[in-house]
């Protein structure tokens, strides 16, 4: 081999090894990894429904409905009921909500840059930037309310490959319904208690 | 020979222009390094690079966190960085990176700084909620110049402008009856500290280092009525405990420390403020000289620190809430303080004609009451950090203006910035825009029903 033959099939595999670099971000997952990940989805999924439940009836129904906690106000010294609002935070004497809640985890979630990422979407927000914005969210959204299953799927964002998976958001409560029938920026007012409200969308890098 | 002259003449000059660059970097005016001029909010501490500045490796962004993380978490703020991490932002985060303050907040950038130090296009909401008007059609129309401009919206802060908190409160009145503004809970934040009453000769400062007039005044203050003597701040006390700040050695000018101990959150506070920063940074101590607003040119040379207000010895709150302010500060709105309508109640109430917080300083309205929990020592306190309430000017609203006005005129006012420079005298020429767009909104909503 000649010493310019030497340098093309140095060049050469250079060239192949950086396009297989680019290029393994979006190569297709194996249908093993898929598995892992619709596994993991689901326990994570688990969890979630799991505290949410916990946070909705055991402590937000248990302390304003059934035991009708009254809180004074510092400032007017006037008691008033213990109740959950968006605007908790800068209220004395409120609660989250519980799509808050799993918002306000969610956040902490990120922060902890585990690669996981979870968030509440519904084609009919209250909040607008709840909407689906990926082509993908899109997709799973009209699935799991058509069809009340859960939906699984990948998608490439900035450049990065993810896993996809959501799960229908169900009102477990006449409390889910109301507050959403009642919201003046709810662009639907007919749910009933077990309609599918919208969907849990969980995130992670493949 | 001539080239000689020119060459050693050249040497010279950059020697010597070398020696003093140097020099300034390494502890003289740095402010010769600035690239521009700095914000209205960090002017103070520029000539300290490195609270903001890595050396040798750019900006750190945890020196924006540093300072004000706490107020935004205490602002419940509306945009926080987490809000923008999950990958489903990435596009949007191409267009503007909400993730990090230095892309709203470029400092050194005068021509493009505007209010609040935001060097974005006024419109930049538009960048995310361009669709605004599908979702609310009451926007429609409307320009994304206007709406942080009109009263309307905050990036950061909305306490005071939530449509629920408004629109509770969209029937109050425009002063309520007997108008009282929160009482500091001294009895119950110094519970434990207060000791017997002292009185005239029972000071405890070492021989000569006292006089009379300091004495006197000391005598007739809350500090002795709450058996608070010298050594308590001054140190050198011979009977306290080891580790007790009055064990420390006896000084003449105790500063901040003398005051930490009891007033750890009003130290803390003054020096997240204008007034304080500058020492909190390990700087000398503000002086008016160094202001942007217009100050009392006899002040120029004053140092802030708690004694600039306070008095040395006698602590009359009265004083430091009118007289101290108004001994710096020489702007329109604070020249217009006396003889404006918050002054004549003010001045009632310290005659006794009117009750006991019916009266309006300047600190009531910059330096509010308001109610810690965040402290061991809980309850209603004056706020040290007389900026808190004016990033923005909406924050005013809750801790400042209603204890005593109603939302609607408090918004009105504080957007009347004729109105302010007139220190409130007269009423606000237009309505609040949010609160107008809320009664448009529940008439419709009323109408459909």
């Amino acid at each position: 081999m000649t010493r310019r033959s030497w340098w093309a099939a140095a060049l050469l595999a250079l060239a192949c090894a950086g396009l297989a670099g680019c290029n393994r971000s979006e190569a297709a997952p194996r249908e093993g990894e898929l598995a892992w990940a619709r596994r993991t989805a689901d326990m994570v999924q688990a969890a979630l429904a799991a505290d949410r439940a916990v946070y909705a009836e055991d402590i937000l129904q248990r302390l304003t409905m059934v035991q009708k906690i009254q809180v004074v106000d510092p400032e007017s010294g006037e008691a008033r009921p213990l109740e959950g609002r968006e605007d908790w935070k800068s209220e004395h004497g409120k609660l989250p909500l519980p799509a808050q809640v799993l918002r306000m985890g969610a956040e902490r979630v990120l922060m902890s840059e585990s690669g996981l990422s979870y968030v509440l979407l519904s084609p009919w927000p209250i909040n607008k930037q709840n909407r689906a914005r990926t082509a993908e969210e899109t997709r799973g959204l009209d699935r799991v309310v058509g069809s009340r299953k859960p939906h699984y799927g990948t998608e490439v964002l900035d450049g990065k490959t993810y896993f996809v998976a959501i799960y229908p958001d169900v009102a477990v409560s006449e409390a889910c319904v109301t507050c959403h029938n009642q919201h003046r920026d709810s662009p639907r007012r007919d749910f009933k208690v077990d309609d599918v409200m919208g969907g849990l969308v969980i995130r992670f890098p493949l | 020979m001539r080239r000689a002259v020119i060459a050693a003449l050249w040497l010279s000059a950059t020697a010597g222009s070398s020696i003093y660059l140097a020099t300034s970097l390494r502890g003289g005016d740095r402010t010769l390094y600035l690239p521009g001029d700095t914000t209205s909010g960090h002017h103070q501490i520029e000539d300290k690079c490195e609270i903001c500045h890595e050396p040798g490796s750019g900006l750190r962004e945890e020196a924006c966190t540093g300072c004000h993380a706490e107020e935004l978490a205490a602002a419940d703020d509306s945009h926080p960085p987490q809000k923008f991490l999950d990958p489903r932002n990435a596009a949007l985060l191409h267009r503007i990176d909400a993730r990090r303050c230095v892309t709203c907040h470029v400092e050194h950038r005068p021509g493009l700084t505007g209010e609040m130090g935001v060097t974005q296009p006024a419109d930049f909401c538009r960048t995310c909620h361009q669709d605004i008007a599908e979702e609310r059609p009451s926007h429609r129309g409307l320009p994304f110049s206007g709406c942080q401009a009109a009263g309307c919206h905050n990036y950061h802060d909305n306490r005071a402008l939530r449509e629920t908190f408004l629109s509770e409160r969209l029937s109050e009145p425009t002063l309520r009856p007997r108008a009282t503004v929160p009482q500091v809970d001294r009895e119950v934040r110094y519970r434990g500290l207060r000791k017997a009453p002292l009185g005239r000769g029972q000071e405890d400062a070492p021989p000569g280092a006292s006089s009379e007039e300091s004495i006197a005044a000391w005598a007739a203050s809350s500090h002795a009525r709450a058996g608070v003597n010298c050594t308590d701040c001054h140190g050198g006390s011979p009977v306290a405990a080891a580790g007790d700040a009055a064990a420390r050695p006896w000084t003449d000018r105790p500063g901040q420390e003398g005051c930490r101990g009891c007033h750890g959150d009003e130290v803390r506070d003054f020096g997240r403020g204008k007034h304080g920063m500058r020492e909190a940074a390990g700087l000398d101590p503000m002086s008016p000289d160094r202001a942007r607003l217009a100050m009392n040119p006899a002040a120029d040379h004053r140092e802030l620190s708690c004694t600039s207000c306070h008095g040395a010895h006698d602590f009359d709150t009265r004083r430091a809430a009118v007289e101290a302010c108004l001994g710096c500060h020489a702007d329109r709105h604070s020249l217009a303080y006396i003889g404006s309508p918050h002054h004549e109640r003010w001045q009632l109430e310290q005659s006794g004609r009117f009750w006991a917080g019916s009266g309006v300083s300047c600190a009531t309205c910059h330096m509010p009451r308001v109610r810690r929990v965040d402290t061991d020592r809980p309850g209603v306190a004056v706020l040290h950090n007389q900026n808190d309430a004016l990033r923005p000017v909406e924050t005013m609203v809750r801790p400042v203006c209603l204890p005593c006005h109603g939302v609607e005129l408090s918004l009105a006012a504080l957007a009347d910035r004729a109105l302010v420079d007139r220190n409130f005298r007269g009423k606000p020429t237009a309505r609040a825009e949010a609160i107008e767009m809320l009664r448009r909104l529940e008439a419709a909503e009323e109408e459909a029903r």
